[in-house]
Order: C-alpha cells, then structure tokens, then sequence
C-alpha cells in the first residue's frame, strides 16, 4: 500500500529525515517510536504534504501514485489521513458542515454525488458512537474550546468519517488520561480491516498496550535504525532510548 | 485675451447653495449656519486628521449635478427591495420616489414620509430633532450635508409602539451625468418603543461617477429599541459618505450592523451618543474590499453618563490593491462611571498589496470603568487551510470556508433572518 524510499526531507535548509524505508501493506499496524527530535513529525507532515517541508531525494508510492506529487487535498482523497497531534481550532466553521464539505470533495474525486442529507447523519451518529463523542461536540465550531482529549477523539471521529486507507497518528496519546487513551484506542480498533492500514507514530510504548502494532520501528536522527515486532516497544520502554543510541554508535 | 477661470468644487458647493436656497424646507437659520460651517471647513484635504486616508479633494475631482431625474420602474428594480415584508422608501438620486415606495397600510404609532413632507406635517416633532445632533461644526460633510440636503426620509415611532415589520430605506443611483446628491434623514423612536430599520444603497444603470453624502439622525428615548443595519452595495464608481449620529437616552438599547459590500469609496462616520444611563448600544460591521475600492469606518461611542456597555466589532477582508481604514474612539467621560466600553477590529488580507489602516483610540476621564479594544490583521490562517487540506477539501473550498466563517461572526448578529439569507448570499457569491 505505502512504499517509501530513502526519502530525504528538510525545513529551513535542516535535514531532518536522512534516508527514510518503510513498507506498509494492507491490513498492517505499523508503530513508529522514536525519541524527541528524531524526526518523527517530520514524517508524518511530509507524507500529509505541508509546503514547508522540502523534500530533497526519495520517493513514496501509495497505492500505486506517487504520493508527493499530490497537493494535501488529493493526498487525502486519494485515502491518507493524518491525525493531528496538535489539532487546529476554526472558530465559526461547523464540525459537521466542514466533514460534509471534506466527504462530498472526496466522493467528487472519486466520481460520487454528494451524500444524502439522511445518509450523511445516520454516518454522524454511528461513528460518534465509535469514540464517544457527544453529539453537540460534532455539532460545535472545529476543536474551538475542546479538551485536549475532546480533540484527540475529534481526530478519530473525523478519520472514521472520512473511512481511508491508510491513517498515520501523529502521537495521539500525547496529553490524553488513560481513559480518553482507551476511548481513541478503542476506535482506532473497531476501524481496522484487512484493507487499510495505520501508522501509530509515538514516543510511549502505553498506547501501543492498546493499538497492537505487527511492526515497530525506531526512528533516530532521521532513519528507521531498527525494525521488531511489539516485543521492541517494550524493550524500549524498559531500556529507554539510550540504548538504540548506544547501539547505533551515536 | 482669454482668461481661465477655475471654480473650485468648494465654491460650487457654496454656490449651489445660493441658488436653491429659495427653494429649501425646513429651518433656514440651520442651513445658514450649515453653510457658514462648510465655509469655514471646505472639503477635507490630506492634512485633515479625521480624512487623512482619504483624500476627498483628489477624490471628488470632477463636474458634477447636483440633481438628475431617471424613471425606473418598480420590476426594474425588484432584487434591490431585499425584504417581501416590509415597509420601503424608494429614493432615486437622493428623491423620494412615492410610486417605487411601499408605505400604504402603515401601522398605528408609525409615521414615514419624505422630508419635506415632514417639515409640512410634523414640523414640532421634526423641529424639536432636526440637525440637533449632527453637528455642523464637527464634520465637512455634516456641515454640506445640513445646508443642501433637500430629501429623505422622516421614520416616527410613536410611544410604546412595537413595529413588528422591518423598515427598509432604500436609495438608488441611477444616472449618465455625474452627480452629488445629499441626502438626509430623522429617525426619532419615542419612549418604549421598537423598531428595525435598513437603510441600504443600490445602483441601477449607472454609467457616471456619483457621490452621496448620506447622513442619518436617530434618537433613541427612553427605553426603546433600535435595530439598525445599513447594507453598502454600490458600483465602484460610486463615493458614497455615510453618516449616522446616533443619541440614545437612558435604558435604551440601540444595535447597527454595517455591511459594505461594494463601492468605490465609503466613509462612514458613525457616531453614537449615550446620553443616559444604562445604555446598551452595539456596532458591528463588515467590509469586503477589492481592487482599488476605499473603504474607512469612523466610530465614535461618546459614553456620557454612568452604568452604560457598548460593544463593538468591526470586521474586514482585503483583497487586491484596496485600501482599508478602521478608526474607533471610545470617550469615557468624568461621570461616566461603571461603564463597560469595548471593541475589537479583526482583518484579514488576502493580497499582497492591499492596505489596512486600523486606530482604535481610547479616551477614558472615568476611574472606575471596564474598557479594552484589540485588533488584529493578518492572512488567512496557514494551519487552518492547511488542516482542512488534509481533510480533502481543495484549497479554494477550505479558503472560502475560513473567510465565510470569519465573516458570519458579524452576520449572525443580523436579527432580520431575510436580511441574513441575502448578506449570506451576497457574501457566498464573492467568495466564488
């Protein structure tokens, strides 16, 4: 589903990402754990395509397409979705009206109508349930005057809305209570199906107790320097990250 | 031997008045005194403080009429009415227009007519307001204003009357000559009265350059309620100035909305006084502004008495090389304690070569009062499109989304829901 190779990035004529390879096929829980600074962000932003970062080697193929050929729209219809770890606030744009505006762009992109209004908020009310979001939360300006944990649970709501292929998130955890920690968990896991994929990018291995990941790879000064099953999460956690920098000789 | 000679608009000003002078309504000691004010003020140049964005000598540079009479017809004119339900004053070139108008069945306690008419039928009530509160010393345009306006509109709101239906004032340009109009109207609203008053500006086939001097008197007794929207939707051939003098007496509660959504140049002078206690008074407005269009809002909240809130917000997105303006003074005066006094201008500029001037000016003799003002400009937020990118709406919808977000901030406080449906509309439509 998702092949990168050897991509280099950088922001502000700083490399960040020195020579990224990943494969991610359909069905898989992938976990990226890294500590602070290692690039982990840099990632995620880079394959939801924000301008600033400038991609100087490498290439991404998703499903076929060469991915940072796509503006952020067509990346999103093409089916990626980034949860954000810092959500952005709109005030005075509707959570409802912009999901409805972001599912009829997608459907144009994909040669549907538009959604009927009947259809579109059975959908609301289904997967509100998947992450116990309140029905007024839905129906309130973009994540203004959310708890951090509201907007965490909007991402979620959002991603199931907008049913992709492949969902990265972006240290989801980061400032949740263990119990908004399930709740996110939980959904992430009622939306898992052989047919798409997720990539949990996170610094604590606790989340990952809850997302089970196939694959966990440690991201360290812009490189995947060691790739493990779930075992390395825990590895990490009990070791901390001092012993991959010690391992790769930093 | 030839010899150039030049007249100056000032002295054609001055001149006009002369010459119609025999034909004016109302109080001439007024327009004497109005006219002696222009005199001394002229036209304000670039120097002036109050019009130091706008240069109205290099902007009215031209010949001009100062009457043009144009016949339209009522199906002509249908999308200006804006409102099914309501009463209208139709004014074509600053002249009232009875055949175009909507005031047959006015309800009891509700007077409108033209001017004139006003100084025939109610000149004590006229008398008593008229020109008492726009002061000719104040303003060029007040002063010109006073000594030539020859029409408008005289709305009456008798005591404890409720007017249940919207009264919409409606002024037409529609000429081929270029053309300065005044016009003028008295808005008095008796004690414990209510009432919903548009004023809005329109052309219909117009090919000239147009100037208005628009000024508007509403006096707020005690205890009633104004609700006040002016919509600005001219051409940009159109220099339309805009004033409204506002005085409100105490525990009345008065509300404007000024959406400008087209026109060559607009000032607005808006100028409120809170002469009692507990008052409220809101301003809110809105501007959207492109190519070379001007466009400067002047408030002024004069909070004179104790215990009064005024609130005000006044928003504006920028686009091409226009320019502009937000200037609000607030005067908390020695008695005005317990006043809660605060405003907010917020822009957005969405070119590189657009301008925005934005002063808020605080002048508090009171001790103990809660006031704040803040603004703010800025481009659209590039985390907010770009997370509405990430969603899968294209730059152009998520850009559009923002901008209509931040302009329903202003357009939610339209209490007429047929008013907001249009500035809705309107506002969609330029956003496309």
């Amino acid at each position: 589903m998702l092949s990168i190779k050897n991509l280099h990035a950088s922001i502000d004529g700083k490399e960040i990402l020195r020579g990224i390879n990943l494969e991610v096929k359909a069905g898989e829980v992938h976990a990226i754990m890294g500590p602070n600074g290692s690039g982990k962000s840099t990632l995620s932003s880079v394959l939801a395509g924000r301008e600033e970062y400038e991609v100087t080697a490498g290439e991404v193929i998703f499903n076929g397409k060469e991915l940072l050929e796509l503006s952020p729209e067509d990346r999103a219809r093409e089916g990626v979705f980034l949860a954000f770890q810092y959500p952005i606030e709109i005030p005075g744009v509707s959570n409802i009206n912009f999901l409805k505006t972001a599912l009829n762009e997608i459907r144009a992109y994909r040669g549907l109508g538009p959604i009927e209004a009947k259809d579109f908020l059975k959908l609301v009310k289904e997967k509100q349930a998947l992450v116990e979001l309140q029905g007024s939360l839905a129906n309130r300006s973009v994540n203004e005057g959310f708890s951090g944990g509201e907007k965490k649970r909007n991402e979620i709501f959002q991603m199931a809305m907008l049913e992709p292929k492949l969902a990265i998130l972006d240290e989801t955890d980061s400032g949740l209570d263990i119990d908004a920690l399930r709740i996110v968990a939980n959904g992430v896991n009622k939306l898992k199906s052989p047919d798409n994929a997720t990539i949990v990018i996170t610094h604590y291995q606790r989340l990952l107790d809850y997302i089970v990941p196939d694959f966990v790879h440690v991201l360290y000064k812009g490189q995947i320097v060691k790739s493990g099953t779930k075992e390395l999460a825990l590895e990490l956690e009990e070791k901390g990250y001092d012993f991959i920098k010690e391992e790769v000789g930093a | 031997m030839e010899t150039i000679t030049k007249t100056s608009l000032k002295d054609k000003l001055i001149g006009q008045y002369e010459l119609t002078k025999p034909s004016f309504v109302g109080d001439a000691a007024i327009r004497e005194m109005a006219i002696n004010a222009f005199v001394k003020q002229g036209l304000p140049g670039r120097k002036h403080e109050e019009y130091k964005y706008l240069n109205f000598e290099l902007i009215l540079k031209g010949d001009y009429s100062f009457s043009h009479s144009h016949s339209l017809a009522a199906q002509q004119i249908q999308s200006l009415y804006l409102l099914k339900d309501a009463y209208v004053a139709v004014f074509v070139n600053g002249q009232f227009n009875s055949n175009l108008s909507k005031l047959n069945d006015l309800p009891k306690g509700l007077i409108i007519c033209s001017l004139p008419e006003a100084f025939e039928k109610h000149k004590t009530i006229v008398e008593q307001h008229y020109a008492k509160h726009a002061d000719v010393n104040a303003d060029n345009f007040i002063a010109l204003n006073t000594a030539l306006a020859s029409d408008g509109c005289f709305v009456h709101v008798s005591k404890g009357a409720i007017i249940e239906k919207p009264i919409h004032l409606l002024y037409i340009s529609s000429a081929t000559e270029n053309l300065i109009l005044n016009s003028r109207n008295l808005v008095v609203v008796e004690e414990n009265a209510q009432v919903k008053i548009v004023e809005s500006f329109e052309v219909k086939d117009l090919t000239s350059k147009v100037v208005t001097n628009a000024s508007s008197e509403i006096v707020v007794m005690p205890n009633a309620i104004v609700d006040h929207y002016k919509v600005q939707n001219e051409s940009e051939q159109s220099i339309l100035i805009n004033t409204t003098q506002v005085y409100q007496e105490k525990q009345s509660v008065f509300s404007t909305v000024n959406f400008t959504l087209n026109g060559g140049v607009v000032r607005n002078n808006l100028n409120i006084v809170l002469g009692g206690e507990y008052i409220e008074s809101h301003l809110n407005g809105l501007y959207l502004t492109k190519n070379n269009q001007q466009v400067d809002n002047h408030t002024l909240v004069d909070h004179r008495m104790p215990n009064c809130n005024s609130n005000e917000l006044y928003k504006g997105i920028i686009d091409d090389k226009s320019v502009a303006t937000f200037n609000g003074k607030i005067y908390v005066r020695k008695d005005a304690q317990k006043t809660n006094a605060f405003q907010s201008n917020k822009n957005i500029l969405l070119s590189d070569d657009g301008t925005i001037n934005t002063k808020p000016q605080l002048e508090i003799y009171a001790d103990d009062v809660k006031c704040s003002h803040g603004t703010s400009t800025g481009k659209l937020d590039e985390d907010q499109v770009f997370y509405l990118r990430a969603r899968g709406l294209s730059e152009t919808s998520a850009k559009k989304l923002l901008m209509h977000a931040f302009a329903s901030e202003v357009v939610s406080t339209v209490k007429i829901d047929e008013l907001r449906d249009y500035l809705e509309a309107e506002i969609s439509a330029r956003f496309e």
